[in-house]
């Protein structure tokens, strides 16, 4: 039995130390809002926050998180997640959505460590999510949109 | 209790027409099936789709809490239909955009088939608003009427001075009014207006508007549920061993090891592979990496995919079925000024949508199912999953999930993905729900690729510039041949779908010929966004772009020159170049302007890419398209979708290629093919056609102009054409 925190709330899980995170948090502790694309870091649809770093959790082996504090998607708040999501509604960002949950965790990752970031700055930290259908204009803009509303 | 599963015929992952036909006899619903996925416009004789029924019943849901549901026929895989179809129905309705909410329909062919599918409940053709556009005007014009006579019967008012706007329904002569959801119940005891009024263009309140996504809350907070992040009480996972070739079989098992991994719950053969069935998804593929699989490859595709295309190439130079034909196009050619020729390839594609294929199935305590997966295919997944549980259609519930992405890899004649699915409740009873989830890498080696296809290309110039000939050979697997509507598609061994784009250009040319060759090849082949369009407006594009600069003319005047019955494609063409700035083309080395134009789906497209080509490299600096779809339903909605064609595409003109080394795909996952990514995306400016005509569709039609419109940039940029895909890069010379 290995202890989780995820989202502040402590988890016991039985589960093999080997197990990725992402498979721990989507079908143990059935919260779905992270999502499989790759299996091997490529896409950043699994993106969530270990102590606040965006980290990709199909490569983040359970055993290895330890005391970490886990951040998901259903999880997020205060205000950078809030411009965020805001920014996200606002400019109707969304197609199919499936990748957006990485989207948001990469781009709050960014914006709490920079909160003024340039195009070159966004195409760094975003560079690692795939969106297939192929909304990045309008991530960048929402970004930009974001960082304005945090002032 | 389902004791034995019904025998699946099918021997491999290639679909097998009879095995289809004979699982469909027992649903006996397929019967008569027309699946017509020509632009709608096209389809002469087709249905007068403002000819329907007034449905609000099936339609839309007015609850006392004042929400309206509009019920979605269709499958959203990301294009934003149910913004735009809740959007035609709130508008007749007037309600208010905030009270709208959508839920997916059941499958259901005789209330939501697709109008322009005949009896078929699908999603694909760009037809989803085209279809629906009387249909759902109807459906809320009818159920405003309805509230209106409630109303009107409760305050015992004429129902001529009530007026309805955004969910209120207002006396004003009598100061009263009441919320749509305090009406609802007895305006649903009325009958139903079979001819309601529609509203007049300027009487719109939501049409045309700017109104917000609906699905932009969920979509971003994590409450979104797809169908992979579907779980039903006891629910187990199951992942498939498939066959490394296509057409390749199971010989022997032993799946000692893969039982012994802990969560394991079974292993079962299907017609597909090995199922394992675990606990969770990690379990199952420790489980599947645990099998020891010896395949039968004596029936398989055993040959690379550049053999194929090298056959292709050999088999282009015969003359084929001739798909079209006016005039004597090598006599003409014979007596040119000038011949140009020109050979194109294309590879096969994976869709790769970003979420992998999954469906999960589960049997009730009365022997019948409940399916939850991104349908696309209602009537057909049905069928389908009916018949290989030895059940009737009506036995099984089909749960739409929103999808994530598809590109038409969700929509397969034989329903793959579902039948292996019930194969594995077959094969392990239905003991608990099962949810079949397919890897990334299972998604992309699974075929269904847009077909591997080569084009062989010629033509004449008068002295003048002028086209006097053209002769065109296209080399490529059919889609429809072999799959359940070949009958309806298929005409004289030629698929629509094969030519469309090419076959029926809009230009003038005075003298043509078309001809197909259909590859036999065993790789299952699919429709992808935008279907024969991916590849015959590239052709038509770069090769008339060849000829203008041949000519001596600019690209655009060129195009205008022979589009004189095209004026819906003159004019998006006119509209591209005048925002791009074509006339004021920066002059600076390596940089340069492409332009393509476009119908597709009964919708017109007109982009200009403007490139930065150098040594070994492109950089896509900004599209500006023009696109006229009728009346803009949502604008955003519109601009979205031709921006993420962009963004989808852009990957697929610059290196996106599946290969077959001895039959076995060699692209697994986006290491090896990668998707565009954010430093790549273009700036994309899209600018919408006023226009009044009935809406069609734009999930597809942005994509097929992309590609042109590059390669033609880089020819101005550089000088050098290239032409086949994804572009060869490798050899390109800084200007």
């Amino acid at each position: 039995m290995l202890k989780l925190t995820v989202n502040g709330v402590v988890h016991d899980v039985d589960a093999d130390p080997e197990m990725p995170l992402l498979w721990v948090i989507r079908d143990r502790l059935d919260m779905t809002g992270t999502k499989y694309g790759c299996g091997i870091a490529q896409c950043g649809a699994c993106t969530v926050h270990m102590d606040g770093q965006p980290v990709r959790s199909c490569q983040t082996r359970l055993g290895d998180v330890g005391e970490g504090k886990i951040t998901t998607i259903e999880g997020i708040d205060g205000r950078v997640a809030e411009a965020v999501q805001g920014a996200w509604r606002g400019l109707d960002v969304v197609q199919c959505g499936y990748c957006q949950s990485g989207q948001i965790m990469s781009a709050i990752g960014l914006l709490s460590d920079n909160p003024k970031p340039t195009d070159a700055d966004i195409d760094g930290a975003m560079e690692g999510n795939i969106c297939r259908c192929g909304t990045y204009q309008r991530i960048r803009a929402a970004i930009h949109e974001a960082a304005r509303t945090l002032g | 209790m389902l004791k034995t599963a019904r025998p699946h015929t099918t021997p491999s992952r290639v679909p097998s027409r009879r095995a289809f036909l004979g699982g469909a006899a027992a649903g006996a619903i397929l019967i008569g099936f027309r699946l017509d996925l020509r632009s709608p416009a096209r389809a002469a004789g087709g249905p007068d789709l403002s000819q329907g029924a007034a449905q609000p019943n099936a339609f839309v849901r007015i609850a006392a809490d004042d929400t309206v549901t509009v019920m979605i026929k269709h499958l959203d895989m990301g294009q934003g239909n149910t913004t735009g179809l809740a959007t035609i129905l709130a508008d007749e309705l007037d309600a208010d955009w905030a009270q709208v909410r959508t839920s997916f329909a059941p499958a259901d062919a005789a209330l939501y088939n697709n109008l322009l599918m005949g009896p078929v409940q699908g999603t694909g053709g760009s037809t989803a608003i085209a279809n629906s556009w009387f249909q759902l005007r109807k459906a809320g014009a009818a159920a405003r009427e309805m509230l209106v006579a409630a109303a009107a019967f409760q305050w015992k008012v004429p129902a001529s001075e009530i007026t309805v706007a955004k969910g209120v329904v207002r006396h004003a002569a009598s100061n009263r009014e009441a919320r749509f959801g305090e009406l609802a119940e007895s305006a649903a005891s009325l009958p139903v207006p079979q001819e309601p009024k529609l509203k007049e263009p300027g009487a719109w309140t939501l049409i045309g508007k700017q109104a917000h996504r609906l699905d932009s809350v969920a979509k971003t907070d994590g409450t979104a549920i797809y169908s992979l992040d579907i779980r039903r009480p006891g629910q187990v996972t199951a992942v498939v061993a498939h066959p490394p070739k296509f057409g390749g079989m199971v010989r022997r098992v032993d799946d000692k090891a893969a039982k012994a991994v802990p969560g394991v719950v079974a292993v079962v053969k299907i017609p597909a592979g090995v199922a394992v069935i675990a606990r969770d998804t990690w379990t199952a593929m420790k489980g599947r990496e645990a099998l020891k699989v010896e395949w039968d490859d004596s029936a398989a595709e055993s040959r690379s995919s550049d053999q194929i295309l090298a056959e292709y190439r050999e088999t282009a130079k015969k003359p084929g079925l001739v798909a079209s034909q006016a005039g004597d196009p090598d006599k003409a050619i014979a007596g040119s000024a000038k011949v140009l020729e020109g050979e194109f390839s294309f590879p096969y594609l994976a869709h790769a949508a970003m979420e992998p294929l999954n469906c999960t199935i589960e049997r009730a305590s009365d022997g019948t199912f409940d399916v939850y997966a991104g349908c696309q295919l209602q009537t057909v997944e049905q069928a389908v999953v009916a018949a290989t549980l030895g059940v009737t259609p009506n036995k099984v519930r089909l749960h739409t999930q929103w999808a994530g992405g598809s590109f038409g890899r969700r929509a397969t004649p034989g329903a793959d993905y579902f039948a292996e699915a019930a194969s594995i409740v077959a094969a392990w009873d239905g003991k608990a729900p099962v949810h079949l989830v397919w890897t990334r890498e299972d998604d992309m080696a699974g075929g269904y690729y847009r077909p591997t296809v080569f084009h062989k290309v010629r033509a004449g110039l008068d002295d003048k510039g002028a086209i006097t000939g053209w002769r065109h050979v296209i080399v490529g697997k059919s889609i429809m041949i072999g799959s359940p509507f070949e009958a309806m598609i298929v005409k004289n061994g030629i698929d629509a779908t094969t030519v469309e784009g090419a076959s029926d250009t809009p230009y003038q040319i005075p003298a043509y010929r078309f001809d197909v060759h259909n590859g036999r090849e065993g790789v299952p082949v699919l429709w992808w966004r935008s279907v024969g369009h991916t590849h015959t407006a590239h052709v038509m594009e770069v090769f008339i772009d060849e000829l203008a600069h041949s000519a001596g003319v600019d690209p655009v005047a060129y195009r205008l020159g022979l589009l004189g019955r095209a004026p819906r494609l003159s004019a998006v063409l006119k509209l591209a170049a005048e925002q791009a700035g074509w006339d004021k083309k920066p002059s600076e080395k390596g940089r340069g302007y492409g332009v393509a134009v476009h119908e597709s789906f009964g919708s017109y497209v007109a982009m200009v890419a403007d490139v930065t080509a150098g040594d070994s490299s492109v950089k896509v600096n900004r599209i500006v398209a023009a696109v006229d779809v009728g009346v803009a339903v949502n604008p955003d909605v519109i601009r979205a979708q031709v921006e993420g064609a962009v963004g989808f595409a852009l990957s697929s003109v610059l290196r996106n290629r599946i290969t077959l080394k001895d039959g076995v795909v060699q692209e697994k996952n986006f290491d090896s093919y990668g998707p565009t990514r954010m430093s790549e995306m273009p700036r994309v400016e899209v600018h919408i056609m006023p226009s009044s005509a009935a809406p069609t569709g734009i999930g597809e039609p942005g994509v097929p102009v992309i590609a042109p419109a590059i390669s033609n940039a880089i020819f101005s940029a550089t000088g050098q054409r290239l032409r086949s895909l994804p572009l060869d890069l490798a050899g390109l010379k800084g200007a």
